[in-house]
C-alpha cells in the first residue's frame, strides 16, 4: 500500500504508475480469461490502461517462508493489487495468478489483499472487485495464510457493510476452492465462467478423505457437475454466468456492481433461510443433474454440453437462480 | 536454491523508455522475468534464483547468447526460475527485452 493514508492518493494517481499502457488493447479482451495470467486479466478487464499497481514487482515484497522450503518466489508473491477505472469509475482490483503455488494464500499474498480491501474503507471506491484463482492457504505458510483468509472475510464485511460492493470473478484454472470459495461466499456478487470452479474442499481433497468411491478426482465431467459455474449459477451460488473472455467478465462485473444487495440483518437472515432450505430440498441428492432436475431443469443430462444462450434461458426459468439474498 | 549472477558489457543500450517490465509466470516449466532499466547504459546484470541446481553453464550461455543478440544497455534483470528449459528462458528474456522497447 502506498504509504499516504489520503484516499485521493490511493485512487487518483501520485507516483506509482507502471508502464506504458499495452497496446492491442481490443484483442485481449478476446482472450480466454482461463488461459490468461493475472495482469493479463487485470490489463484487459479495466479501461484501458488506468490500471496501477500497489506494491508491484519491483518493490520485490517476496515471501519470507518459501526460501526455507526451497522453493522460488515470486516477485508479487502471486497476487496483483491496484486502482483502474471501470466504465470511467475508480474500482480497486486484486487479481491472483493460479500457476504461482496454486494460486495459494500466503503471508504477503494474504496481506496484500487484506490491505486493498482496508484501503477501500477509507477511499470508497465503485467497487472492489476480486479476481479469484486459488487453491486456497498455502501449506508452507498455512497459519499467516488461514490468518489471511479469516481477515480478508472480515474485511470484505466492513466494506459491504459501508456500503462499496465486492464483487468475485471466477473463472481461473486453479478455480476458487478452500478459504478462497469462502472469501467468494463473502462477496456481495459473483460472476463465473463454465470453466470457473467454486467450493471449499477441492476434487483431490475429498478423495484422499473419503476415497475414490465417494468423490473420484479424476472425473473432470464429476468435478464440473458438482463444482462448476453452470451449477454454481443455477442453484444461485454465482449470479452472473459469463464467457471465457475479459470481456465477457467485464459485462458480467458492471452488471452485478449496479445490483449488489443491501447487506442487513433482513439479507442475512434471508440467506440464512435460503440456504437452509437448499438442504432441505436437495439434502439427499446423489448428483448435481438429481438438484437440477428438482430445480426444474427439463433435461438436466444436456446442462453440461449446454451452450451458453440455451444455459441463459434454462437459467431465466430456475427461480432459485434469481434469488436476491447474499 | 541456486542464486547466480551474470553481469556483461553491452555496445549499446535498449531502446524505449519503459523503466520495468515483467513477463512469465513462476510455474512449473516456467520463469518470472522483472527487467529494470537502472545501470548505466554499457552494462547488463542478470541475476537467477532456480530450485535447479548445477545448471550454471547452460545458465550462463543462454544468458550469453541473448545479451550478444539483444544488447540490453542498463538492464538489470531479476530471473525467478521454476525449472525452464533453455528455450523457454530464451523466448522469456527475449519477450521481456521487447516489453522494455515500447
Amino acid at each position: 500500500m502506498p504509504a499516504s493514508t489520503d484516499p485521493d492518493a490511493v485512487l487518483s494517481g501520485g507516483d506509482e504508475a507502471g508502464p506504458p499502457p499495452p497496446a492491442r488493447a481490443t484483442a485481449r479482451t478476446g482472450m480466454s480469461w482461463y488461459e490468461a495470467s493475472a495482469r493479463q486479466r487485470v490489463a484487459a478487464l479495466c479501461d484501458a490502461g488506468t490500471f496501477a499497481e500497489f506494491l508491484g514487482p519491483t518493490e520485490r515484497r517476496t515471501s519470507p517462508h518459501l526460501p526455507l522450503f526451497d522453493l522460488p518466489r515470486a516477485f508479487d508473491d502471486g497476487i496483483v493489487v491496484g486502482r483502474a477505472r471501470l466504465d470511467g469509475k475508480p474500482v480497486l482490483v486484486a487479481a491472483q495468478e493460479g500457476r504461482f503455488m496454486g494460486g495459494a494464500f500466503g503471508e504477503v499474498h494474504g496481506a496484500k489483499l487484506i490491505g486493498l480491501l482496508r484501503a477501500a474503507l477509507q477511499v470508497r471506491p465503485a467497487a472492489v472487485l476480486i479476481l479469484f484463482d486459488t487453491g486456497g492457504v498455502r501449506l508452507q505458510e498455512a497459519n499467516a495464510g488461514e490468518t489471511a483468509i479469516a481477515e480478508a472475510m472480515r474485511a470484505i464485511a466492513a466494506l459491504r457493510a459501508a456500503g462499496v460492493p465486492v464483487i468475485g470473478l471466477v473463472g481461473g484454472r486453479a478455480g476458487a476452492y478452500g478459504g478462497g470459495g469462502l472469501i467468494a461466499g463473502t462477496c456481495a456478487r459473483l460472476a463465473v465462467s463454465e470453466s470457473g470452479r467454486i467450493s471449499v474442499s477441492g476434487p483431490e481433497v475429498i478423495e484422499t478423505n473419503r476415497g475414490a468411491e465417494e468423490f473420484d478426482s479424476r472425473d473432470r465431467a464429476l468435478v464440473w457437475r458438482t463444482m462448476g459455474g453452470k451449477h454454481r449459477r443455477l442453484i444461485g451460488g454465482a449470479d452472473a454466468f459469463c464467457d471465457d473472455t475479459a470481456a465477457g467478465f467485464r459485462a458480467a462485473a458492471l452488471d452485478l456492481i449496479a445490483r449488489a444487495p443491501a447487506f442487513d440483518l433482513a439479507t442475512l437472515e434471508a440467506e440464512q433461510a435460503r440456504l437452509a432450505a437448499r438442504i432441505a430440498r436437495f439434502g439427499d441428492c446423489r448428483d448435481a443433474a438429481e438438484i437440477w432436475a428438482r430445480l426444474g431443469v427439463n433435461d438436466p443430462d444436456a446442462v453440461p454440453a449446454m451452450e451458453a444462450a440455451a444455459f441463459a434461458e434454462t437459467v431465466a426459468r430456475v427461480e432459485e437462480a434469481h434469488h436476491d439474498a447474499r | 536454491m541456486e542464486s547466480l549472477t551474470f553481469r556483461h558489457a553491452t555496445t549499446k543500450a535498449l531502446p524505449g523508455a519503459a523503466p520495468h517490465a515483467i513477463t512469465g509466470v513462476v510455474a512449473s516449466g516456467n520463469l518470472e522475468i522483472l527487467l529494470e532499466r537502472v545501470l548505466p547504459p554499457d552494462a547488463c546484470e542478470v541475476a537467477v534464483e532456480t530450485p535447479i541446481a548445477g545448471y550454471g553453464a547452460v545458465w550462463a550461455a543462454v544468458v550469453a547468447d541473448f545479451v550478444a543478440r539483444v544488447q540490453p544497455g542498463g538492464l538489470r534483470i531479476s530471473i525467478n526460475d521454476g525449472g525452464a528449459r533453455p528455450d523457454t528462458v530464451s523466448l522469456r528474456l527475449l519477450q521481456g527485452a521487447r516489453l522494455m522497447e515500447r
